[in-house]
């Protein structure tokens, strides 16, 4: 038997992402971002968490799927991974649903564009939902982010 | 007992007592008869041994003792410091700072330390007494604590006197028996049998019958005639197990007497027992003992100053670090208050809002003082570096230290130590010649090397300064185009100071042949880089033959710093003020073009106009379009250039804060702050503009 696991749902589009809870910090409302200048394209900037200066990132531009105007609904998901603190901008962070590890199966190559390797796997919530987990140590890995903006340029 | 909640405690006053250990060896060292030294070291080592058994730590406790042990003699001037007794000493207390860093790191601070101690009983033994019997023809004792005057009735008296007068040799004879001795009678009970066959006994202190059930202290004396010689009497004692010491002192009519009243008259002049045979001046006695018993209380002052200098707490670092990143917050909160009294225009909020102000920046002064540590911290640990360094280099280098008192960011502190001594290890090495150069020079054969600290401005200088060879011009240039660091173009149009600041170049090291002391490969450009990491600059200036002169600028602290509010179109940024030389404003029309680069006309010469705009991708704004720019110019050490801004927001306290570890490092940006509004403005780093 696998473990209870309580996981944070937020969206991408239509699809539905999950983080671990123990890995959100909170999860804020838009607020203003500074523009940090010469930097990834997906680093929106940095914000002002009570004091803390956290680097914000879109999860989409982070994905490369295409971004999208800020809405009432767009939240910023702080996480703290490897004594990183950073934020994620995602279009809605909604639901926080109890999983049983043992429900999470491997991920397909991709899913609505990610690729695999940003996946921990996929939980099926109910017949019609499907729950994508991330894995963010690989998402905040610097190493390979390096790479990406090597083949770009 | 559960020792755990001892063990902070125990290491804080463990270093502080090996420091002062440390800092008073080597004062001893420069003057090794000032035993009122020697009575300092010797509480610190006694305290370090009794914490150190308490605490369980029992080689610690183990060689502390046998240190005691050798001072003891040393204060009781049964022997006289010598090179190689300072040798095993500092040996000893690097052995114990190795044991107390185990103890630190969590291990039971266990360590080998049988040939120390081994060392350290032969000059307590061997040694020691062979200095004592050599000595012994003009000793000069002062007795054991333990001893007290043996009080003579008449009837011995004139016992001793008649012997000295019938030709026999009448002496005084004192023992003490190692403190470890576990059989004190038995010891006392060989001596009293090897005395008895070589002569009588004629009284003892303290009585014969105490000594045989062990009721004394380690040490005890007694009146003896005898034909044999002193100095074989004293080497028999001294064969027997376990004893320490033993002076055997042959006494005439008059130092019989003279101690005969002496003892008569108060145990206090213990002190003036000491009776030296061939010396018929009674009145140079007392007058050696005061000697001997006046610097006491001088360092006893100093003793009692060292461990107790104010009223002050031991306070965990991190408190402070959590109390100033409160006050951070504060300050944020602060400049958001004045902000809204600002547009809410009413004046008791302002009145308030501007008393908070007063009282937030005396806050901020206390907050900052607080994390203030005087650089002697990190300077204490360099006479002894310097020392060991001239000694294995068989230089002889004076280390004069002035403005240790000169106080830092505790941040600036944590990490000025290995820089500072690279540079000084740099100066003893490289600076200082080697004696026979220096005398070949004409210089004094003791090289010096000054290492001040001083205040000026919102800047800390710390000073290091030898008075060696200099830096040689053709060397440093010859070195660096072989290692290609210039070419011999560039090289030919450099001025001196210039060429000096090679040496901070990367990939250069002049060390000729790699020593042990530096020139590991690690060359001075990590030291620069350092530094240049703190916010501060390291500089050269020297004159061939003359010395050398490091000099480093460090920022008072790294937390809060003044700067310069700046807006970019909708952006604000903020300049530390510490790198803007003056603001102003150009026309368009002043902009030339220069070799493909824009410069402008500053004072008497032209620097180059860089567009903050371009460099930053700002979208909101271009000066180009402007007919007037405003502009800050900004240096990095000599060199100045012009940054285009849109406008001036104003001056104001900072507090420093790290973009995060996600972010890699963006050029030109340093850091971030929060401003009053809360939101967050980069820092420019305006080193990165400057080419």
């Amino acid at each position: 038997m696998g473990e209870e696991i309580k996981v944070i749902v937020f969206k991408l589009g239509t699809e539905e992402y999950g983080i671990e809870v123990e890995k959100v910090q909170t999860i804020e409302r838009l607020m203003p971002i500074t523009r940090v200048p010469k930097t990834y394209a997906f680093v929106k900037g940095v914000i002002n968490l009570r004091g803390v200066v956290i680097p914000v990132i879109d999860l989409r531009g982070r994905f490369n799927l295409p971004e999208v105007e800020p809405t009432e609904q767009t939240r910023i998901i702080i996480v703290a991974v490897n004594e990183m603190q950073v934020g994620f901008i995602v279009d809605s962070a909604s639901d926080v649903v109890d999983l049983n590890s043992d429900s999470i199966d491997l991920p397909p190559e991709v899913v609505g564009g990610i690729k695999a390797k940003y996946l921990r796997g996929v939980a099926k919530l109910s017949e019609d939902r499907l729950l994508v987990m991330l894995n963010l140590a690989e998402v905040l890995n610097k190493s390979e982010i390096v790479q990406l903006e090597g083949l770009e340029e | 007992m559960d020792m755990n909640q001892y063990l902070s405690m125990f290491i804080d006053e463990s270093n502080d007592h090996l420091q002062s250990l440390n800092e008073n060896m080597l004062q001893l060292e420069s003057s090794p008869d000032d035993l009122g030294i020697v009575q300092v070291i010797f509480r610190s080592a006694h305290t370090l041994k009794g914490m150190a058994a308490t605490m369980g730590f029992e080689d610690l406790a183990s060689l502390t003792h046998q240190m005691e042990n050798v001072l003891d003699l040393v204060r009781n001037e049964k022997l006289t410091m010598q090179d190689y007794i300072f040798d095993t000493l500092f040996k000893s207390l690097d052995a114990l700072e190795s044991m107390v860093q185990d103890i630190v790191q969590g291990g039971e601070g266990k360590a080998d330390v049988s040939s120390i101690v081994a060392s350290l009983q032969a000059i307590e033994r061997g040694e020691g007494a062979a200095a004592a019997s050599s000595g012994s023809t003009p000793v000069q004792e002062t007795s054991t604590p333990a001893a007290e005057g043996i009080e003579l009735d008449e009837f011995q008296f004139s016992v001793l006197n008649q012997s000295i007068a019938e030709g026999h040799q009448v002496v005084y004879i004192q023992v003490r028996l190692r403190d470890d001795c576990q059989l004190k009678a038995v010891r006392a009970y060989m001596v009293f049998e090897l005395l008895e066959r070589a002569g009588e006994i004629v009284k003892t202190f303290p009585d014969v019958q105490e000594i045989e059930q062990g009721e004394f202290e380690q040490g005890f004396s007694l009146y003896f005639i005898t034909q044999k010689d002193a100095g074989d009497l004293q080497s028999q004692i001294l064969n027997i197990s376990e004893v320490d010491t033993a002076q055997v002192i042959t006494l005439d009519h008059e130092s019989l007497e003279q101690m005969a009243m002496r003892s008569t008259a108060a145990a206090e002049t213990a002190a003036g027992l000491a009776a030296a045979p061939e010396s018929p001046a009674v009145s140079l006695q007392p007058v050696k003992a005061s000697e001997s018993v006046t610097p006491a209380p001088k360092p006893q002052a100093k003793a009692s100053g060292t461990p107790a200098p104010s009223r002050t707490i031991r306070v965990d670092i991190e408190r402070l670090d959590v109390l100033m990143n409160l006050f951070s917050e504060l300050l944020i909160d602060r400049s958001r208050l004045e902000q809204l009294a600002h547009d809410a225009k009413n004046q008791e909020l302002t009145d308030t809002v501007e008393h908070m102000s007063r009282v937030s920046s005396d806050l901020q002064n206390i907050v900052l003082k607080l994390r203030m540590v005087p650089v002697d911290t990190v300077f204490n640990r360099f006479p002894r570096m310097v020392r060991d360094l001239a000694k294995s280099l068989d230089k002889k280098i004076d280390l004069v230290i002035t403005g240790a008192e000169t106080e830092l960011d505790r941040t600036v502190i944590d990490e000025i130590g290995d820089p500072l001594v690279h540079l000084l290890r740099n100066s003893v090495d490289h600076g200082i010649e080697p004696t026979a150069d220096r005398i070949a020079a004409g210089k004094d054969e003791t090289g010096t090397v000054n290492l001040r600290a001083f205040h000026s401005g919102n800047h800390v200088f710390i000073e290091i300064e030898d008075d060696g060879r200099g830096i040689i011009r053709e060397n440093i240039i010859r070195s660096a185009i072989s290692k290609g660091v210039v070419t011999e173009d560039q090289a030919a149009a450099m001025s001196d100071s210039e060429a000096h600041q090679l040496l901070f170049a990367p990939g250069f090291s002049t060390a000729e042949k790699i020593s042990d002391v530096s020139g590991r490969g690690v060359g001075l450009d990590v030291v620069k880089s350092k530094i240049n990491a703190l916010g501060g600059n390291v500089t050269i200036y020297s004159t061939p033959g003359k010395g050398t002169n490091f000099s480093v600028q460090l920022p008072l602290t790294l937390s809060i710093i003044a700067a310069m509010l700046i807006k970019m179109g909708s952006e604000k940024f903020a300049i530390p003020l510490s790198s803007i030389v003056e603001t102003g404003i150009v026309k368009q029309g002043q902009i030339r073009t220069v070799h493909g680069i824009r410069m402008i006309p500053f004072r008497d010469s032209h620097i180059p106009i860089i567009s903050l705009s371009k460099v930053f991708n700002i979208s909101d704004f271009d000066e180009t379009e402007e007919i007037e720019t405003e502009i800050v110019v900004i240096r990095k050490g000599e060199r100045l250039a012009a940054l285009a801004i849109d406008d001036f927001i104003g001056q104001s306290e900072i507090v420093l804060k790290s973009l995060g570890k996600y972010l890699p490092a963006v050029q030109g940006v340093s850091g971030a702050t929060i401003l009053g509004d809360g939101q967050v403005a980069l820092i420019l780093d305006p080193n990165a503009f400057i080419k």
